[in-house]
């Protein structure tokens, strides 16, 4: 499969990490064509395995407050707060586009 | 230069005090830093713990066999009030809040902690050299045995470069352990990532049963593959860790219920009882020939002590690769998620947006092994591609997974196979490649252990013709880490694998010699 440029835009978009250049691209279409070696294997009847512990019940704990009280703590690793509240730059901005996009990011 | 157990024995008899003990890793480690095997070492809380564990033998309330006995610990585990870096600059100058429940039960038992060890970046790599603090050197590049060796042919000013790689990703680890800074040390393997640097540095690599060791606070790679590993210099001392280190952890849901019985290996064992599987397909293109007729002679060896050694087939190994490559970038496209710059790491300069200081984030903290990661993972997550590759390479799991079981269930005991394809190549040959094709070629005899969650173990078998070490790997049942490790005990007394000959060992020895001479007239 072709690996087209709106594929590549929507790839950074969600990953939230850009390709750089074009040894990003090729390393990517080197990865897409790894991986095609899969359609080699009959797995007709066969259901896909999430994990090897699927005969297991999964351990549930009793939904009581067991720790907690940190918040000091975990504010310590952060670079912007304020009280008790990490701080982001404002949100509902959207990455700019693809063309646009390299000089914004050039500037970081 | 005794195991786990004769040290613990020695500081419970007074023969070595644990600030002694702890003295002479410190110094160690900073006269072989030239191998880059530690990103920190935190030699302040170490002399601490030291200290409080010489208070409990001198009242003679140790806390058990690890008490007083310096270990190290690979940075993608989280220690509480030491950096946790992951070899990354997206981790540089983190502080981890907690300490992970492997690091807890060891400090638990009074292990002291030198320090954490050196990695791939965020444990994705196969060299130990794809780091932000550098790549770390095998201990064994500086080893009497490979100097003698490569004396021969090359000239003295290739030496410097000569050096040759750990393997990884827990090649700081691996080093560690090897050039005796510590007793023992964790890594963490996914896909071979305990065993390789273990086979490649002449010390023992345990891979236990997924689900048998906590993962709590050991920075996820692939949630469903990944296990703490355990790196030690003989099979009994990684029985010892395992006992300490395996249970039920209601912090990770993903710890299996059943209660653990630690155990001790016999020093006797009959192998004419057991069954010995050796799979053809890991007589994978590109192993060498030495390393092939030393598999030969081990299952000779097995042979002639009376087991049953017999030929058998994983069908589908040779697509585990493949399989863990479109899985494990999968998840890492998950798990790299968290990292945005707003919690903790590194954090962009990046303001117009909230989407723009993650993506510049992003970009400035991960190197380009993880970000490749990263966009192959969400490429196979795609709507348009889930099925063909993600749910695909999910049954093929599957299919990779019976084989093991239906290999276990025809009677075999154990497998018998290769850890690695060849012994560890010069860094500057290492690096001609790029990442994801060296970690496709040297995963390829580990990595469907991983697949399976079924517990491995590399044990040093011979030293090459180039004066490397070579191991060989033993798979076992899942949850059979007894039987697994009893095997490898007995092996491990056949083989009696050398001695690693270092200069800065010897010296440290000798000074120290001197001192206590010098000390008894004063």
């Amino acid at each position: 499969p072709e690996v087209t440029v709106e594929v590549l835009a929507h790839l950074e978009r969600l990953a939230l990490v850009d390709f750089r250049d074009e040894e990003g691209v090729e390393r990517l279409q080197k990865a897409i064509q790894f991986a095609d070696q899969l359609q080699e294997v009959n797995t007709d009847g066969v259901e896909p395995m999430d994990s090897v512990l699927e005969d297991r019940c999964l351990y549930l704990r009793e939904d009581d407050v067991t720790e907690g009280n940190c918040t000091k703590e975990l504010l310590k690793n952060a670079r912007e707060k304020v009280e008790e509240y990490f701080v982001a730059p404002p949100g509902n901005i959207p990455l700019p586009k693809l063309d646009e996009q390299e000089t914004s990011l050039q500037g970081s | 230069e005794g195991g786990v157990l004769q040290v613990s024995a020695a500081l419970k008899e007074g023969q070595v005090t644990p600030t002694q003990l702890c003295q002479r890793c410190l110094a160690l480690i900073r006269s072989t830093k030239f191998l880059n095997a530690y990103i920190t070492v935190a030699e302040e809380t170490a002399l601490k713990q030291a200290e409080e564990s010489e208070k409990r033998y001198r009242r003679g309330q140790p806390l058990g066999v690890l008490d007083g006995i310096p270990i190290s610990v690979k940075d993608n585990f989280n220690t509480a009030g030491i950096e946790t870096t992951c070899a990354s600059n997206m981790l540089k100058g983190y502080i981890s809040p907690y300490n992970a429940t492997v690091v807890q039960k060891l400090l638990d038992q009074g292990a002291v902690l030198l320090g954490k060890t050196n990695l791939d970046e965020f444990a994705m790599g196969s060299g130990s050299t794809d780091g932000v603090f550098g790549p770390v050197r095998n201990p064994w590049s500086y080893s009497r045995q490979y100097k003698e060796k490569s004396a021969s042919k090359s000239h003295s000013e290739d030496e410097e470069s000569n050096w040759v790689i750990t393997g990884g990703s827990s090649g700081g680890s691996a080093a560690a352990v090897s050039s005796f800074t510590c007793f023992a040390a964790l890594g963490s393997d996914t896909g071979g990532s305990t065993r390789n640097p273990a086979a490649h540095c002449g010390v023992v690599g345990l891979k236990p049963t997924y689900g048998l060791i906590s993962r709590h606070g050991l920075i996820p790679l692939v949630n469903s593959m990944d296990v703490p590993g355990i790196l030690t210099r003989c099979v009994d001392d990684a029985a010892v860790v395992l006992g300490l280190l395996a249970g039920h952890d209601p912090k990770d849901s993903t710890t299996i219920q059943d209660t653990f019985e630690p155990f001790e290996l016999p020093d006797f064992t009959d192998v004419s009882k057991l069954t010995i599987g050796i799979p053809k397909e890991y007589h994978a293109p590109g192993l060498s020939g030495e390393i092939l007729a030393l598999w030969s002679k081990a299952a000779d060896l097995f042979k002639n002590a009376g087991a049953k050694v017999i030929e058998v087939s994983l069908p589908h190994t040779r697509y585990s690769i493949v399989c863990y490559h479109v899985l494990c970038t999968a998840e890492v496209a998950s798990n790299m998620a968290r990292f945005d710059g707003l919690e903790y790491g590194h954090r962009s300069d990046m303001n117009e947006s909230t989407e723009s200081m993650y993506a510049a984030t992003r970009r400035e903290g991960f190197n380009d092994v993880v970000r490749g990661r990263i966009l192959s993972g969400n490429y196979f997550l795609l709507k348009q591609n889930y099925e063909n590759y993600f749910i695909k390479a999910q049954k093929v799991r599957r299919l990779i997974a019976s084989d093991f079981v239906k290999v276990f269930r025809s009677g075999v005991d154990i497998l018998l196979t290769p850890t690695t394809l060849s012994d560890a190549v010069p860094y500057m040959e290492f690096i001609k490649e790029d990442n994801r094709t060296r970690s496709t070629q040297d995963d390829i005899l580990t990595q469907a252990a991983n697949m399976a969650g079924v517990p491995a173990i590399s044990v040093p078998a011979a030293l090459s013709e180039r004066g490397l070490p070579v191991g060989l790997q033993f798979i076992g049942r899942s949850l059979q880490e007894k039987q697994l490790l009893t095997v490898a005990k007995w092996f491990e007394k056949q083989v009696k694998f050398p001695m690693i000959q270092l200069e800065e060992v010897k010296r440290l020895d000798h000074d120290i010699l001197q001192h206590q001479k010098s000390a008894s007239f004063s």
